[in-house]
């Protein structure tokens, strides 16, 4: 078990180091990039949007629970679902929702070239398959979870908004001052930290699942599911080590 | 030329390759063929660098391809050009995108002069007017010839084809085939053919390794098949009792 999994680290490694090497001509890389944005960014906004809004109501609803018949003041509820929300559940949230959307995604359309020889072909052509493939996924998913991660928290924190005062637990002007307490700019930076580490984790596993697919159509079903079990570990994992390393 | 000096091949106990030595000439139509699983497809494979060999040198011209690190690989593969068995056109682009991606990946040419290009590659395997077709919405014989396009426009040195007629009706097996006599020879090319089919051997076989278990069992043209009497390459051959009257009849009358 610990040979195949230094065998794994090892290999995802090499992959790595071969697709971050010099690009054979930037533009297509530019324009492979962009259309990866459009597809991770676009392509995910209404599952995100959705999800966070019932992620913040949610929230909302279960704090203002808790606080019922306790001194601590109602406006705390906008305070704590900003937290929770900027701290955790957006990046993290938005990111496992990612990994089973996109990552299952990036995994199939790798291993299905993988499958078809068609980066055999582009080997054979000259092109370092795994630059192509690989980087401008990865860079597309820099540039765009981080903005999917902060669209996430303001419709979360919307979405508390609209349970707390459309549930009669407070009025709007009290979530705004909950809101507006206590704010702590760091933790917007630790948000965007979390977004990047785990827009890297979730589309550098996935397609080193898909390029390393051996077999037929059960082999890809297989590498697919495994691209989103492993990047939620990771992403749980890197989660932890980034909340240990920031808030020390 | 391209030589392949001793090449050894095994996946863990299994050898696959046990010492292949030969030559693929330029300007010819080199065939290798075999029954299934004599290794015909490893021997492609270590040939473009997709495999490497366990022992011996695979030389381009004066160059050890086997000696080189990947980066040297690729600047000899933009010499090289690749038919596969199932075509391996990239599904999300159109034929033309297909034949332009080499282009647009490696050159500095203008789009104008890149759409010449895919023009004259569509116009020599006879495919005008497709460019906007998706691979899906073409025959498997069309899926072949753009494949051929897509690997000739780089103007290559060296042309690799695997199976280039299997799935295909004898009559465009047969134009598959004299498609890539022609580019062979007419840019003087070293072609490589994979192939398990009989009419490409009488056909176009200019140099022809036969492969049995990892070995070189014969080599010779397509001329010399006919008089062999080597008894693997006959009953290969002519497996047929069919082939087998053909070519008798053929030898009766040639000595008649």
């Amino acid at each position: 078990m610990f040979k195949s999994l230094f065998f794994h680290i090892g290999q995802y490694l090499l992959l790595l180091k071969q697709a971050l090497s010099r690009p054979e001509k930037p533009a297509m890389y530019w324009k492979e990039m962009m259309r990866q944005m459009n597809d991770i960014g676009i392509g995910s906004l209404i599952i995100i949007c959705l999800i966070s809004v019932f992620i913040g109501a949610v929230t909302a609803v279960q704090f203002s629970y808790q606080l019922q018949d306790s001194f601590i003041p109602a406006y705390y509820i906008g305070y704590i679902v900003r937290d929770t929300t900027i701290i955790e559940m957006a990046p993290m949230i938005t990111c496992l929702v990612l990994a089973g959307k996109v990552g299952s995604n990036i995994a199939a359309e790798i291993g299905g070239m993988r499958q078809k020889e068609h980066i055999d072909a582009m080997e054979i052509m000259g092109v370092n398959t795994a630059a192509y493939l690989i980087t401008p996924k990865v860079l597309a998913a820099i540039v765009v979870i981080p903005m999917l991660v902060c669209i996430a928290a303001f419709m979360s924190i919307s979405g508390g908004l609209i349970a707390s005062v459309a549930g009669g637990m407070i009025t709007q002007a009290e979530y705004v001052l909950g809101l507006q307490s206590f704010f702590v700019p760091y933790n917007v930076f630790m948000m965007f930290v979390k977004a990047v580490v785990f827009a890297f984790i979730l589309t550098s596993v996935a397609a080193y699942q898909g390029y390393y697919v051996k077999g037929g159509s059960i082999e890809l079903g297989a590498a697919s599911t495994q691209a989103v079990v492993y990047s939620n570990i990771l992403i749980l994992l890197s989660d932890y080590m980034i909340a240990m390393l920031l808030t020390q | 030329m391209i030589i392949a000096e001793n090449v050894f091949k095994s996946f863990g106990e299994t050898k696959v390759l046990k010492g292949i030595s030969t030559n693929f000439y330029a300007g010819k139509n080199n065939l290798i063929i075999g029954k299934s699983g004599a290794g015909k497809t490893v021997l492609l494979k270590l040939l473009v660098g997709l495999l490497s060999p366990t022992q011996g040198r695979i030389l381009y011209g004066d160059r050890d391809f086997t000696a080189m690190d990947e980066n040297a690989k690729r600047a000899i593969r933009m010499e090289v050009g690749m038919l596969f068995q199932g075509s391996a056109l990239f599904d999300s682009m159109t034929v033309e995108e297909n034949i332009r991606f080499p282009l647009d990946m490696f050159t500095n040419k203008t789009k104008k002069e890149k759409l010449d290009r895919v023009n004259y590659c569509l116009d020599r395997v006879e495919m005008v007017g497709v460019n906007d077709r998706y691979p899906s919405e073409t025959s498997g014989g069309m899926q072949k010839r753009v494949g051929i396009a897509r690997a000739i426009v780089l103007e290559p040195k060296y042309l690799f084809c695997d199976e280039p007629n299997s799935g295909l009706d004898p009559k465009t097996a047969l134009l598959i085939d004299e498609l890539i006599q022609s580019i062979t020879y007419e840019n003087n090319i070293t072609t490589v053919i994979n192939t398990h089919d009989m009419n490409s051997v009488m056909g176009i076989g200019d140099n022809i390794a036969l492969l049995n278990e990892g070995q070189i069992a014969w080599q010779g043209n397509k001329d010399e098949v006919m008089d062999t009497d080597n008894s693997f390459l006959e009953n290969f051959i002519f497996a047929s009792p069919f082939l087998q009257r053909l070519r008798s009849d053929a030898l009766a009358n040639r000595r008649s």
